[in-house]
């Protein structure tokens, strides 16, 4: 019984080895000569002038988290297409889940319009 | 050449690994995010393999599950880290600590 | 799939429905604030009356949910967890002048996934329920976005739930791989016949499912997000967080033992037995050090879901019955607790207020002290409340399936933290206070103390009702 088991720790050992290792390696393999040049941000060869994290304004993130989350919600029509021919035999369930679905995706789309995100300003 | 259920088995636990590890050394609020969906992607790797070995579906569903959920985390956390930005002026964890005993 | 699913889904429907208008009136141009509290509530209502009375018992959508007794008692008592934490938490929005629709919005939303949860029948749905309650929370404990502790509470609360939300996933995963199925059903038949791919899948498979579960229940040694996150956390919200997963995630957990892992427990005994241990123990001794109300109370929820632990341990008729008792005292009698300490968070917006702040209490609001002691004497486990029969019970199921040395624990810690429990009674009580003019109580604070009284004292004297709607709900399960 407790032989089941091995490879389990087989696993879990080489797994943690493999992450420690690679972090461990990269420690003492990787050579590190530190001269002001090498320390410097890569510019393509320009001396690098001012801070190097410029903010982005923070609509940028508004407008990618909406995308993030719109694009994954039509995720959903793909499956929910594929079987809709055989169940709408069965009845327009299907299809009432779907707009019921897409009603709670249009109420958050007019929240966030309403709240000002598309707004460029 | 198909890839023995092992061998992804295998691959989706170091993965796996690779983000817990992540998550507990790394500092920056943004990189442990990033350690987490590392997590997550390793998971969905697992649900796929073993979907296709079954051969049935319900872990490719699964996956668009756990992908939702993983953009509604993202959208969460950055909106939080925005706010948290405007205030505390850094995303490091380690100097995000004024509720400790 | 037709009409009796969406009977079946009632509450949520109306739940949902009620959270899309709640958005829909805090984007009207004038928005009516005024307004949004009382039609959270509404809906709320009649998602209770829905969860009680309509629908028959059954499976439903393709075998996704099921509505059993169990279901029903424990929706009844997140919807009911649920308005009381709306009610407690108005006063508090409207004078931070905090109060927005989004706030009543994302509380409908996690309880909804607390709905969800107790009534899956299939791990699909236990994580979409999880995650359904789990994101709201995220947003409402970082709810206060011009004070950092709250953006802190939210951001910890975050990446830790999301950390869980990753071994949860990888437990789901594994079981998956291990049964070829996510259904309670299918599992418990693939494991009771042996036909799984391979036990030693399914039982790391448990285990992941365990330390995810955990993180959200907040046991020890996963418990060290809960006090900062519930001290950073709008008290209204701490009021919520301590109660409202831990409602969900331990009555979804002994479902899904007694119905799917019952014969595989065996492997995982030792581990969830020194979780208990270790949870209480941590809980207690580290409440013992709080002088702040909220993060004194933040531990004690620690060292509660300790002694709930004891229940998942055994899960047996006796224990999950034990189990729904208990969590019916603690959830109402903490959410109590938080709203008074609420109250006594005056003057400078994010103080914290410590146990000075009782000193003289009992003089300037007489009933209202007299309310706060009720909460810390039923948590402490004082006869003759409910907190102590709540104990009995648990503590005697425990003990019955042979766990002596844990219930022997149990009970030290239960004396340990009496210590704790009895330091702002005898602030309130002993001590003069700087200040002496009463307090204004809100009215809408006044359900919340009622249910209070109704279940710590009157549960405790009159034990009979509640323990035949626990025991007619877990006999569905067990």
């Amino acid at each position: 019984m407790i032989g089941d088991y091995l490879p389990i720790l087989f696993v879990f050992l080489l797994a943690a080895g493999f992450a420690l290792g690679a972090l461990g390696l990269t420690h003492v393999v990787g050579p590190r000569i530190k001269t002001r040049v090498k320390l410097s941000a890569y510019e393509s060869g320009v001396d690098p002038v001012g801070p190097t994290h410029s903010r982005l304004n923070v609509r940028y993130f508004l407008i990618g988290l909406v995308f993030i989350i719109f694009d994954l919600e039509v995720v959903f029509l793909y499956p929910w297409a594929v079987i809709f021919r055989e169940q709408a035999a069965q009845g327009p369930f299907i299809l009432y889940e779907m707009l019921f679905f897409l009603v709670v995706l249009l109420v958050g789309y007019l929240y966030i319009w309403r709240k000002g995100v598309f707004e460029w300003e | 050449m198909v890839a023995p259920l092992q061998h992804i088995i295998a691959v989706a636990g170091l993965l796996f690994s690779i983000g817990v590890l992540g998550v507990l050394f790394r500092r920056n609020a943004i990189i442990v995010f990033m350690s987490i969906e590392i997590m997550l992607n390793a998971v969905n790797l697992a649900f796929v393999a073993f979907s296709r070995y079954h051969g049935n579906i319900d872990g490719q569903v699964f996956v668009f599950f756990s992908m939702t959920l993983a953009a509604a985390e993202v959208a969460v956390g950055l909106a939080i880290m925005v706010a948290l930005f405007r205030n505390l002026k850094t995303t490091d964890i380690s100097k995000i600590s004024s509720l400790k005993y | 799939m037709g009409s009796a699913d969406i009977l079946s889904t009632l509450p949520e429907l109306v739940l949902i429905a009620t959270a899309l208008l709640l958005l829909v009136m805090e984007s009207a141009a004038e928005p009516h604030r005024e307004l949004l509290a009382a039609t959270a509530l509404g809906g709320l209502a009649i998602a209770l009356v829905t969860a009680l009375g309509y629908g028959a018992d059954g499976l439903y959508y393709s075998g996704m949910l099921q509505v059993d007794p169990y279901a029903r008692f424990v929706s009844a008592l997140a919807l009911v967890l649920a308005a009381l934490a709306i009610m407690v938490a108005v006063p508090y929005l409207r004078r931070t002048l905090e109060e927005r629709g989004e706030y009543y919005s994302l509380m409908l939303f996690a309880t909804v996934g607390m709905l969800l949860m107790v009534k899956a029948q299939d791990l699909t749905m236990v994580f979409l329920g999880l995650e359904l309650l789990s994101i709201p929370l995220y947003v409402l404990a970082g709810f206060y976005r011009h004070r950092s502790s709250s953006n802190e509470a939210g951001l910890k609360y975050l990446l830790l739930g999301a950390f869980a939300a990753g071994f949860f996933l990888f437990g789901i995963a594994l079981l998956y791989g291990s049964t070829g199925t996510t259904s309670y059903s299918g599992m418990a038949q693939a494991i009771n016949s042996g036909t799984e791919l391979s036990r030693v899948l399914t039982l790391a498979g448990f285990g992941l499912l365990l330390v995810g579960f955990a993180f959200k229940v907040a046991l020890a040694p996963f418990h060290m997000y809960a006090p900062d996150v519930y001290e950073g956390a709008p008290t209204s919200m701490s009021a919520f967080l301590s109660t409202g997963p831990k409602l969900a995630g331990f009555a979804t957990l002994l479902k899904l033992i007694a119905v799917v892992f019952a014969g595989t427990m065996v492997h995982w005994w030792t581990a969830i037995w020194i979780l208990a241990a270790l949870t209480m123990t941590v809980g207690n001794l580290a409440a013992l050090r709080q002088d702040s109300l909220k993060r004194m109370l933040a531990y004690s929820s620690v060292a509660h879901a300790g002694y709930l632990a004891l229940a998942i341990l055994v899960t047996n008729y006796d224990s999950g019955f034990a189990m729904l008792f208990y969590l019916t005292v603690y959830v109402l009698t903490t959410l109590a607790a938080f709203g008074i300490v609420s109250l006594l968070e005056e003057g400078e917006e994010s103080a914290m207020p410590g146990v000075e702040a009782c000193k003289g209490l009992a003089r300037r609001n007489p009933w209202l002290a007299a309310a706060f002691t009720l909460a810390l004497l039923s948590l402490a486990g004082f006869p003759p409340t409910a907190g102590f029969l709540g104990k009995f019970f648990l503590f005697n199921a425990t003990l019955d399936a042979g766990y002596l040395w844990l219930v022997i624990l149990a009970v030290l810690n239960s004396l340990v933290s009496v210590y704790y429990y009895l330091r702002p009674v005898v602030a309130m009580y002993m001590q003069p206070g700087k200040n002496t003019s009463a307090l204004p109580i809100p009215r809408m604070l006044i359900p919340a103390l009622l249910a209070l009284a109704v279940v710590a004292l009157g549960a405790g004297f009159i034990p009979a009702p509640l323990v035949h709607a626990t025991a007619s709900a877990i006999s569905a399960i067990l």
